[in-house]
């Protein structure tokens, strides 16, 4: 019984994680139909900042969360102005391959200069385990998912508050309506595709607190990443957020009560019966 | 006029051959990239030193260290020309496809993954090209009676009874209780087949085996892994991983403070980048190896080597790179008394081959391969323990540098 509680807290820890990734993902997708395969790579070059501030520096992984928003910010908004705008007049096939070239270089560009030796960032201000009436609580981690839910919260304050925020859920409705009202779509698009990637910058720093990195690390994530996207819906930030919390304890309960072999397969079977049913998603239109 | 220039080219083309013979190139299948590109880094480093040693001069006792190139073959100089698998089987079976048919290599050694080597192995078989496998350890390679596969290292039957005779051994000369091991393994070739063989062994030492979970490598998380194997309290936890996850699994064994009285480990625990991205909390894990530093104590050649490694990359070297350091000087050795390197000749020199245990720098009585198998039939693995951040030999009890430290101390009562 101490066992499931455990495994439903680890659960919810990692979802939350996921949560965060998948939002980022799912608003890119949402606002210009692009589906970006960079997603992890974008993680990893966050983890990375976060460790080279750590290394040469001295700076605490959670401090160089905003460092690392505002950086990834740039970069995504560097390559939508330089790569996939250009793309996005093309097939969509195009644009398809296109973040898929884009993860690629960037992960073996990421090996050929750092090397693809593995890192880790070992005093942080967060370590060790609190133990609660037997339940073991990873500080870090607990840390990372109040972070992530703090920083979800934040999007979706932004998105229903401010004007340019209001005017990215306009584009996500429909593009042309918007553009009609005068909304610019092409800076919408660039701010998206930055804010996805500053979300991602985030996680990034939150993430290199306990996990490990190396310039693959990407891919660990990406697989899971999209599967919460498919099944929250896509462009739904809400369907993301929730769908990233219920594939981290189904699989994670899943995996304790049945056979850990099989927790991809139950969270793909779950993905499965849900579009199934509802073909959008969670909280697709 | 024409058939003159026809004659000047067929002329150069035989004044040509002779030079060109003066380089064997050998096709090295190695993840390069992905997941296990650090892994295969380490691989291709052994590899190159290897053939640094055998086409220089050195003082060692290696095969062919002495002089240059290979003395039969006029002094010929080795190449390797390298592939990236990216840890994938249908690469692994491409890229050797394409070495052999393409780059017209004589001869194949790689992959580390025993997935790609399956692959690959199946299409050098089908080429007709030896090949020299000296890092893969699932025993089904060798169970195929395959005429060109051979393989140098130990494979995990061996390595799994290993394991099981060390238990034995620490109930028998040091009076510990054990009673029940947990199998814990990655879910590709090379995890199955090491959990099959540890099922079989567990029972024939009369182990009772209490948890039997297979996982899917690359994992992003292994907390109801960790939690399975806490519920089924186990004495020994046995852990076949590839270095993602043995880091991981190292920092959820802390977080979930799961102390067994031993963890009994293979591969990922010894990579190169294990330790320092673990740093201590990889203290008192007991890992299966064929090399350890501590060695040179009775091999000072192994010392040797290890200088020349550590001069040549800065960095300590590791089982990775001794494993694939011994399959060039094996074709080597097989190319020089064949003097040739045509296929058959090859084969039938490497089933001959018998190279002493001081010519190489593992701790085995030397190197030769059963006529069926093409298994080394002196292959065998030892243990060795994570003491103060470093591998120290502890089993066999009397190859053993230092004591073996048992039980696993609990994590709280570390610094």
């Amino acid at each position: 019984m101490e066992q499931l509680v455990q495994q439903l807290v680890n659960g919810l820890l990692i979802g939350l994680v996921y949560s965060l990734l998948a939002i980022g993902l799912t608003l890119i997708w949402g606002v210009m139909n692009v589906l970006n395969f960079a997603h992890g790579e974008f993680l990893m070059i966050g983890m990375f900042m976060s460790y080279w501030l750590y290394a040469l520096a001295g700076v605490d992984p959670l401090f160089s969360i905003p460092v690392n928003a505002v950086a990834l910010f740039l970069l995504g908004m560097f390559i939508y102005r330089y790569i996939i705008s250009k793309v996005m007049q093309g097939p969509a096939l195009a644009q398809l391959v296109v973040t898929f070239g884009i993860s690629i270089f960037i992960a073996n560009f990421a090996a050929l200069i750092w090397t693809p030796n593995f890192r880790s960032i070992e005093h942080t201000l967060l370590s060790g385990t609190w133990d609660i009436s037997g339940i073991k609580l990873s500080i870090p981690k607990f840390v990372t998912s109040i972070g992530s839910v703090v920083t979800s919260c934040g999007v979706f304050w932004f998105l229903r508050n401010t004007r340019t925020g209001k005017a990215i859920l306009a584009v996500e409705m429909d593009r042309e309506a918007a553009l009609i009202m005068g909304i610019n779509t092409d800076r919408i698009n660039s701010l998206s595709f930055g804010i996805g990637s500053a979300l991602v910058g985030v996680a990034g720093a939150l993430l290199a607190t306990h996990y490990y990195i190396y310039p693959f690390v990407g891919g660990t994530f990406g697989l899971t990443c999209f599967c919460i996207v498919a099944l929250g819906g896509f462009g739904s930030i809400e369907g993301a957020f929730i769908a990233g919390i219920l594939v981290g304890v189904v699989q994670t309960l899943g995996g304790y009560i049945f056979n850990p072999a099989y927790k991809l397969a139950i969270v793909f079977a779950m993905y499965l019966i849900t579009v199934w049913i509802r073909p959008q998603g969670l909280r697709g239109w | 006029m024409v058939l003159a220039v026809c004659a000047m080219i067929l002329a150069l083309g035989v004044s040509h051959a002779p030079a060109q013979q003066k380089v064997i190139k050998i096709g090295a299948l190695y993840p390069l990239t992905g997941n296990l590109a650090a892994t295969g880094m380490d691989c291709k480093r052994g590899a190159d030193l290897a053939v640094e040693i055998i086409n220089g001069k050195f003082d060692l006792n290696l095969p062919f260290a002495k002089d240059e190139g290979i003395p039969n073959l006029g002094e010929a100089k080795i190449e390797i020309i390298y592939a990236d698998t990216k840890g994938e089987p249908k690469n692994g079976l491409a890229e050797a496809e394409r070495l052999i048919t393409q780059e017209k290599v004589v001869a194949l050694i790689g992959a580390y993954q025993s997935a790609v080597t399956k692959t690959a192995s199946q299409a050098a078989e089908r080429l007709k090209i030896p090949y020299v496998c000296s890092d893969s350890s699932s025993p089904t390679l060798t169970e195929r009676d395959f005429k060109y596969f051979f393989r140098v290292s130990p494979h995990d039957g061996t390595m799994a009874r290993n394991q099981f005779e060390f238990l034995k051994d620490l109930e028998t000369k040091m009076g510990k209780k054990i009673k029940t091991v947990a199998i814990v393994y990655e879910n590709t070739e090379f995890g199955a087949n090491v959990a099959k063989m540890q099922k079989q062994y567990a029972k024939e030492f009369g182990y009772e085996v209490v948890a039997d979970l297979a996982y899917a490598a690359n994992a992003s998380d292994v907390t109801s892994e960790v939690g399975k194997i806490m519920s089924a309290k186990p004495d020994v936890v046995m852990h076949a991983a590839y270095i993602t996850d043995a880091i991981l699994f190292t920092k959820t064994f802390k977080e979930m403070n799961l102390v067994p009285q031993g963890f009994l480990t293979m591969a990922g625990y010894v990579e190169s980048d294990y330790l320092p991205t673990v740093k201590s909390d990889g203290n008192y894990f007991l890992v299966r190896s064929t090399f350890a530093l501590d060695l040179a104590k009775k091999k000072p050649m192994v010392g040797q080597v290890a200088e020349l490694y550590q001069k040549k990359y800065n960095i300590p070297m590791g089982e990775n790179t001794a494993r694939s350091f011994s399959a060039p000087f094996v074709l080597a050795d097989a190319f020089n008394r064949a003097k040739s390197t045509d296929p058959e000749a090859v084969v039938k020199a490497l089933l001959e081959t018998n190279i002493p245990g001081d010519q190489i720098i593992n701790p085995w009585k030397g190197i030769q391969f059963d006529p069926k198998s093409h298994q080394n039939i002196h292959a065998s693995a030892m243990l060795v323990q994570i003491l103060d951040q470093a591998y120290y030999t502890v089993w066999p009890f009397d190859a053993a540098s230092r004591d073996a430290v048992w039980p696993f101390p609990p994590w709280k009562d570390r610094k």
